[in-house]
């Protein structure tokens, strides 16, 4: 049986899988009996591949509690250290919230949950907002519970249209979007008073040493791509990625690149180690209101930016579904969804959330980067499905290339 | 065999009881147990699973035991001049630790005999950076090193550096950070064999007519070879293996990764688990044989 033999259905892909891992277990297991039963028992208790798991028994109506996983500066703060949305959602519902800024990475994020997530067993999180790549593979592992949109109103009333369907998510019956955003130029104004347009204006001899790129591949290959008018929503394959991956190469190669980074290339720009680099919209204006000035500035290239989102899962050991899709409910009331956005700067997906920003703050209203113009939408673009195999081989071939 | 060394090198100790008792046994199952459940047995996983191989139809991450020992070849293949690179930057690191250190150890604990309170406050300044973490202050040197930084801009204003030149994210500044991370591993054992120094041994030497120089070269410093071995191993030991300092988040750029980035990366980032397992075995083996060589070498034995 070859891999295009296999049916389309995850849910049959997982059975198939299933099986096959069970036979070559028992094989093994006959072979580690004699070389001893410690190495049985280990071979017997570490994690194998996985089985079909199913969602936890829900005890939300008894137990009002709610962990939650997000990224650091991703939720509205206030002077005193205190999350006034959520502290709103607390009093309204009755639901504590546990929120903590666990994720900094999805990979690391993803490698330290990983096996209990596969077992279905509960990963300390009940609530977990991970970005499209990683969200994709959760849905394709049966890893997250199915969300009963029936439950929240508001996400079936407010969820921006273009955000309805997703390749790996088609009608969202796994994923919500917390928040999207887009993957672009950032630059120092000093140094770049003309701004960029281009990614290719990385690579000037000039910026040596002086420029990041993003850790995850998507955000890196994803603007590269799109640099050499490739339409990475569309049909492309191996050789396109190639040849994005070669120009990631040949720069680090050059030293051209400083570094790859996550949310850190704000500490690069900020002690003058960067002048450029490739940055998340909501970003580069936190650190213009840190810098007090209008220091740094964003652009989507010419030629695409890259359109990413950032989705609610439930993982399948969490009792607390209910729970868990109260909180999304309430944070697609486009209030609430505005006085986020004004705080954390990405695009709310969340409709109607433009009109209540008005009434906060009719300039972050009128800020491309929260409520971006029909023309960067248009110019912005999210991957295509990639299959496990593709998820996996760019994820080490982009990882290889990133060490010169 | 290294331990060999270090047993013979150590004060000598009461020969064992010709007979075995019960008793004994007893005494002993609690530390064997121990090192049964923290040592050997993930010492055991990680084998297996440096010998994994990817799970049919499998997804990122799943692999199922097997006997795959081409993780190794392909391990060597693709992360060699890694390893070289990792053996070289500790290398250096701990040479110029041992530069660093020795006079730092020799003031301490020859000059300042006469005045115990220099002494101990030497002592304490050695040890203070511990208190605080050494990931802190990875990142405060970077900061003081960072491109806009008043050193770098000295620095570049001396013409010691070129106009355009940075520190951070270069080999140079791994190395760095190596050595000033472990300084005090390397001065605390040369402190302890130059405090018990017999100064008599440089007066006799003295008196036969030996220079300075001679007499440092034929007594002080053979007497103290076994802080140097220790200081040396507990340096570049761990230095080896470290991957703070060359991580592109600290001191390192994508140029200057180390094994131990490697490891990280397959195992944190691309779910390798095989590859990330061959590699600290790998590395744990090619360390064990440097060692056991150094150690042999330095002739430890015929020491103390």
């Amino acid at each position: 049986m070859t891999e295009r033999d296999m049916p389309k259905d995850p849910r049959v892909q997982a059975l198939i899988k299933h099986a096959m891992s069970s036979k070559v277990t028992r094989r093994t297991l006959l072979a580690s009996a004699g070389a001893g039963a410690v190495v049985a028992g280990l071979a017997a208790c570490a994690p194998g591949a996985s089985a079909t798991i199913t969602p936890a028994a829900d005890t939300s109506a008894a137990d009002k509690t709610l962990r939650w996983a997000n990224w650091p500066l991703y939720i509205d703060v206030d002077d005193a250290g205190a999350y006034p949305t959520l502290v709103a959602f607390e009093a309204q519902s009755g639901i504590t919230v546990d929120y903590q800024e666990a994720i900094s990475s999805n990979e690391e994020f993803y490698a330290v949950v990983k096996d209990q997530l596969e077992l279905g067993q509960d990963i300390g999180y009940d609530l977990m907002t991970l970005t499209d790549y990683f969200a994709a593979r959760m849905v394709r592992r049966g890893v997250a519970q199915p969300i009963d949109m029936a439950a929240m109103p508001n996400v079936a009333a407010n969820l921006s249209p273009g955000l309805a369907n997703i390749t790996y998510d088609p009608g969202r019956m796994y994923s919500i979007p917390w928040q999207s955003g887009l993957t672009g130029l950032g630059w120092n104004n000093a140094d770049f008073p003309g701004g960029m347009t281009s990614v290719e204006e990385l690579w000037d001899p000039l910026l040596k040493g002086k420029i990041t790129l993003l850790n995850a591949w998507t955000d890196t290959i994803g603007l590269i791509m799109q640099s050499q008018g490739v339409n990475i929503d569309g049909d492309w394959g191996q050789d396109q990625f190639d040849a994005a991956l070669e120009v990631v190469s040949k720069q680090v190669a050059d030293g051209q690149v400083r570094a790859f980074t996550g949310n850190n290339y704000s500490e690069e720009f900020a002690s003058g180690n960067i002048t450029a680099a490739m940055v998340w919209s909501g970003d580069l204006f936190i650190m213009n209101t840190e810098a007090q000035s209008d220091k740094y500035g964003f652009a989507v290239p010419e030629k695409g930016g890259y359109l990413w989102s950032d989705n609610f899962m439930i993982p399948m050991g969490s009792a607390h579904k209910a729970n868990a899709e109260e909180l999304i409910n309430y944070y697609y009331d486009p209030a609430v969804a505005a006085q986020v956005a004004a705080y954390v700067n990405y695009i709310t997906p969340v409709v109607g959330a433009q009109e209540e920003m008005m009434k906060i703050d009719p300039a972050l209203a009128a800020n491309p980067l929260i409520f971006p113009d029909a023309a960067t939408l248009a110019r912005s673009h999210a991957f295509r499905q990639l299959t496990p195999e593709e998820d996996s081989a760019y994820s080490i071939a982009f990882e290889k290339a990133k060490v010169a | 065999m290294a331990f060999a060394a270090f047993a013979s090198s150590a004060q000598a100790v009461d020969a064992a009881p010709r007979k075995s008792s019960k008793v004994a046994l007893v005494l002993l199952a609690p530390g064997l147990a121990y090192l049964a459940l923290f040592f050997l047995t993930p010492l055991i996983a990680l084998i297996l699973t440096s010998l994994q191989a990817p799970a049919l139809y499998g997804d990122m991450g799943e692999f199922v035991y097997a006997f795959r020992w081409e993780n190794y070849v392909s391990v060597v293949n693709e992360y060699g001049d890694t390893f070289l690179r990792s053996f070289g930057y500790a290398l250096i690191a701990t040479v110029a630790a041992l530069l660093v250190s020795y006079p730092i150890a020799y003031f301490i604990g020859v000059w300042a005999r006469k005045w115990p309170v220099v002494q101990a406050v030497a002592l304490i300044l050695v040890i203070a950076p511990f208190f605080i973490s050494f990931l802190l202050r990875t990142l405060a040197w970077k900061q003081i090193f960072s491109d806009d930084s008043w050193t770098m801009e000295t620095l570049k204003a001396l013409s010691i550096l070129g106009p355009d030149a940075h520190f951070t994210g270069t080999p140079f500044a791994v190395i760095f950070g190596l050595t000033y991370n472990f300084i005090p591993f390397m001065t605390l054992p040369i402190y302890t064999t130059l405090e018990r120094l017999d100064t008599r041994y440089l007066e006799a030497s003295g008196d036969l007519y030996a220079r300075p120089s001679t007499t440092f070269f034929k007594v002080t410093l053979p007497l103290s070879m076994p802080g140097i071995v220790s200081g040396t191993l507990l340096t570049f030991i761990p230095a080896s293996g470290d991957y703070i300092n060359a991580s592109g988040d600290f001191l390192g750029g994508p140029g200057t990764q180390m094994v131990g980035n490697a490891i990280q990366s397959n195992f944190l980032v691309i779910l390798q688990y095989p590859a990330a397992a061959a590699l600290s075995i790998m590395l744990m083996a090619v360390i064990l044989v440097i060692v056991a060589i150094y150690v042999k070498r330095s002739g430890t034995e015929d020491l103390i």
